[in-house]
């Protein structure tokens, strides 16, 4: 697909203005396996461009499926007429918009692709993982699934750019529900929305150790309906990195969207407690954190070398000892925002979820680096607090500031020592003042790369995917809500 | 070739259809759409695009093995036939992989159904002229959503469905500052710049209010009135796993104290999946024909549930229209005995909630949701407005603020058509009065 592109690319783009096309052709093949019983696989094949044209002060995108001369030409017809129709009334001068000339390629590991496997294997796979999970008669529902997707994007630009980007991901799950005594509980590998994601093959697999994950959820599911409720009051939490990445991502990530920053995002999705005078010097936590956008990860979901407006994306730390940085904000964002704050840097990170849409300001990976701290340190210091695991459940306020977050486990922790397993653990926050609450950072040994597949925003609405990999971190004193509160 | 004509689907059809060998059955399920997004920020062009997109979901089925595949379609119609020829002749290599579905449930006789709703909707043009001249001096961000879309279905049993809509849907904020918004929208087939005018016009008006200094609110009981936009975000997360039979028969539902009659809701509480009532389409992505109307709850108590066709076949019931994730398309919440006109004047003192947020379960077995209130949410004394409110979070139970807690509803049903527009643009739609609630539970 990609050759033919570039010659009609050739053929029909416009002589007389910038014009963009990016290319998108993505497979996937999601199996699924419920009780033991396989589902109907299901396959998609999903290609088609986005073009962008920007003439007379306007700038407009068109997307097709139709990859002929003619449906190219036609698409570029609808970009340049959508152009005309909002020249000279936006809220930017595209003729403002940097130069999008990088040319090169970025190809993501896989070490074993999954369609190498026969999709009777792979079924197998899944129904061996499913069993395993049936412990119990107490379970009483139980699932695994696979998600396994390849993406091509070509770029071409009319400045002469020309990125050329493959992916692998692999994600897979299982979850299991038991009910004791009238208490209805489901854990699951790493959310029940899917929380360990990566890039690469059949490897991922045992990466997450998929192999045992059946027997350990069962196992985890029984042992919380069995267990006590959270109980509430203000103590320590110590988040582990499959609620970190939740923590990361509502608490972090979304404030720092540019996009989100200079109000585009304000009907929907929501603005940002965080304003531009803010970079620079705002204390956003405690010194010990620093956070990352590394889009160099091999393993994380969203590594790449190119951002979808062509701009080259290098790891860079948004927040250092605490310090707020830089926003996540592309070229179109930061041209607009550099009106306000000349000195302002982003990092490239305008993403689309897919052919039919165009790029806007999005999440990568977003990271929280190691500090240096053992679990067992940070278990031995806490006299009063929870260890949670797995995020179940998530609502912040529009302006990414008062949160509140459930977590599938719980486990209290006394004097220094793990106790007993708690059911429905939560807590609530200000994003504002929770990050300076971080008082432990977990090392190396305690970090893990997970992610989410389904990160929304955006008018038309895009779901992305998007990493986050994290040590273990413990917040002091903190509003914890049980399940009964 | 256009994707949203009935003669390219019919092609579409018939080419599946007649790919089928004896002993299988094959269908296609077309979703497409030619769609103008215009987002608007600052009452100027944030960005504007133009989508024309289709996609097939092919499928076959031998006895209890089925295997499905979606591809994206060009409108090409030679081209796309072969496209999904290619794809049925993978699929049926892949059949011998499979393992029989004994929960596999399809339709058993041909059905047929069909809407085609026209419109009148305005170019991109007209639509970017119309909103930065009454949005003029306005601190305006919003979205619009135009053109046609397909939802359509065959098999080669016989079964036909058609749905065709042309419709706009607009919404906007107008800002004062911060976090303080009035919240519009206007929705339908038959687009007039006369009408969009007005109604930024009129919320216009509500700004006024909002610049006055916000109340600021202690954790606590309060009475509330939930506008309908509030109780459509209530109600959509109550859809989220409350009403199907799997997440009942497996104990995960939200409803499950309300199914067990450890709890009851209002009398006043009437629900209903009402696809005939909604903008949904008459019929599932398997073919089967939707039921005009579902009993949920009546006068409080369960009554029935969303059965998907793949639980209808475990559990051995019925099935009734769900989608397999058993989630509702067109909630109906029937209306109460207070005047919409006289609802200040009912709630009292309390809060006036226009709009909610973000909303998720905090304890799903207990149905104790959590959210955040947003936009032009006002303290009311004394049946008048009398601030904005800074922004608070809930954690309620909803059986219990839609039961002890249910003061009543409003008289008149509010029609709220989905605009979601993730990969595509969305068609279902809710209906549902305001509510009035004592001892709201606000939390942070």
């Amino acid at each position: 697909m990609i050759d033919h592109l570039e010659t009609l690319a050739a053929r029909v783009a416009p002589d007389d203005a910038r014009w963009t096309l990016r290319a998108v052709d993505e497979t996937s093949e999601t199996l699924s396996v419920r009780q033991d019983v396989a589902e109907s696989p299901q396959r998609s094949r999903d290609a088609g461009v986005m073009v962008s044209v920007a003439a007379g002060g306007g700038l407009g995108h068109a997307a097709t499926a139709d990859l002929s001369e003619a449906g190219l030409a036609d698409a570029f017809a609808r970009a340049r007429a959508m152009a005309a129709a909002v020249a000279g009334r936006m809220v930017f001068d595209p003729a403002d918009l940097p130069a999008a000339a990088e040319r090169g390629r970025y190809d993501g590991t896989v070490q074993r692709p999954v369609n190498g496997a026969p999709l009777r294997e792979r079924l197998e796979l899944l129904r061996e993982v499913c069993a395993t999970a049936a412990t119990d008669e107490r379970i009483v529902d139980r699932h695994a699934s696979l998600l396994a997707v390849q993406a091509s994007q070509l770029l071409l630009t009319s400045e002469g750019g020309r990125t050329e980007q493959h992916w692998h991901v692999t994600m897979p799950h299982v979850q299991a529900t038991a009910h004791v005594d009238g208490v209805t509980q489901t854990r699951s590998s790493a959310g029940q929305y899917n929380g360990f994601c990566q890039q690469g093959g059949l490897e991922v697999l045992e990466r997450a150790r998929f192999g045992g994950e059946g027997a350990r959820v069962a196992a985890e599911a029984l042992e919380l309906a069995m267990a006590p409720p959270c109980p509430g009051g203000e103590m320590d939490v110590l988040l582990m990195p499959d609620q970190m990445m939740l923590q990361i991502h509502e608490s972090i990530g979304h404030p720092l969207e540019l996009d989100r920053i200079l109000g585009d995002e304000r009907n929907f999705a929501g603005t940002s407690f965080v304003t531009l005078d803010m970079f620079g010097h705002y204390a956003y936590g405690s010194e010990l954190l620093n956070v990352s956008y590394d889009p160099t990860r091999s393993d994380e979901l969203a590594s790449f070398h190119f951002d979808d407006e062509g701009q080259p994306a290098r790891r860079t730390l948004l927040i250092e000892n605490g310090i707020l940085k830089r926003p996540l904000g592309g070229a179109v964002s930061l041209s607009r925002a550099r009106r306000l704050r000349p000195d302002l840097e982003g990092v490239a990170t305008s993403r689309a979820a897919g052919w039919n849409r165009a790029p806007i300001d999005r999440m990568s990976n977003l990271n929280i680096e190691p500090g240096r701290s053992t679990l067992d340190e940070m278990i031995a210091s806490i006299e009063l607090g929870v260890m949670m695991r797995t995020n179940v459940s998530w609502s912040i306020d529009d302006s990414r500031n008062k949160f509140q977050f459930g977590c599938e486990w719980g486990r209290m922790i006394r004097k220094g020592r793990l106790a007993e397993v708690v059911r429905d653990p939560g807590y609530r926050g200000i994003s504002a003042t929770f990050w300076r609450s971080l008082a432990m950072v977990g090392d190396a040994s305690t970090f893990e790369v997970m992610g989410t597949p389904n990160c929304g925003k955006g008018e038309p609405s895009q779901v992305i995917r998007v990493g986050h990999a994290s040590p273990a971190c413990k917040f002091s004193r903190v509003a914890v809500v049980g399940g009964h509160a | 070739m256009s994707v949203v004509t009935r003669e390219y689907f019919e092609a579409l059809a018939d080419a599946v259809c007649a790919e089928a060998r004896a002993g299988e059955r094959s269908s296609v399920l077309l979703k497409a759409e030619a769609s103008d997004f215009i987002r608007f920020n600052r009452a100027a062009v944030r960005q504007a695009t133009q989508v024309q997109q289709a996609h097939a979901t092919v499928a076959l089925t031998q006895g209890l093995r089925r295997a499905e595949g979606r591809v994206a379609l060009s409108g090409q119609r030679e081209a796309d036939l072969a496209l999904l020829r290619t794809e049925l002749a993978s699929l049926r290599a892949l059949l011998p992989e499979l393992s029989d579905d004994p929960w596999l449930l399809l339709p058993e006789a041909p059905v047929r159904s069909e809407r085609h709703d026209r419109g009148a909707l305005p170019t991109a043009a007209q639509v970017v002229g119309t909103v930065t001249e009454a949005a003029r001096g306005l601190d305006f961000v919003g979205f619009h959503a135009s053109g046609p879309m397909v939802r359509a279905f065959a098999d080669s049993l016989g079964t036909r469905h058609w749905h065709h809509v042309e419709s706009f849907h607009t919404d906007w904020c107008l800002y004062h500052a911060a976090d303080k918004a009035v919240k519009t929208s206007y929705a339908g087939a038959k687009w007039s710049d006369g009408s969009f005018a007005a109604r930024v016009a009129q919320s216009a008006q509500q700004l006024t209010l909002l610049a006055r200094t916000p109340k600021v609110l202690q954790p606590g009981a309060y009475r509330a009135w939930l506008a309908p936009a509030a109780m459509a975000e209530l109600l959509g997360t109550l859809g989220w796993g409350g009403f199907g039979l799997k997440a009942r028969r497996t104990g995960t539902s939200s409803l499950m104290r309300l199914a067990h009659r450890d709890a009851v809701l209002s009398p006043q509480f009437h629900l209903f999946e009402h696809t005939a009532m909604g903008s949904a389409p008459g019929f599932t992505a398997e073919g089967f024909a939707r039921p005009a109307k579902v009993s949920l709850v009546e006068r409080g108590l369960a009554t029935g549930t969303l059965n998907s066709p793949r639980s209808a076949r475990e559990y051995g019931a019925e099935a009734n229209g769900a989608s397999p994730w058993e989630m509702p398309e067109s909630l109906s919440l029937l209306p109460g005995t207070i005047r919409d006109a006289e609802a200040m004047k009912a709630l009292g003192t309390g809060l006036w909630v226009s709009n909610l947020w973000y909303l998720n379960y905090s304890d799903r077995q207990a149905c104790r949701m959590t959210g955040m209130t947003r936009f032009a949410c006002l303290w009311v004394e004394d049946g008048e407005p009398v601030a904005p409110l800074g922004v608070m979070r809930f954690d309620d139970s909803f059986l219990r603020m839609f039961g002890e807690g249910l003061v009543g509803l409003g008289d008149r049903a509010e029609f709220i058509p989905e605009n979601g527009t993730y990969e595509e643009r969305h068609l279902g739609s809710l209906s549902t009065p305001g509510a009035l609630v004592d001892g709201w539970r606000l939390t942070l």
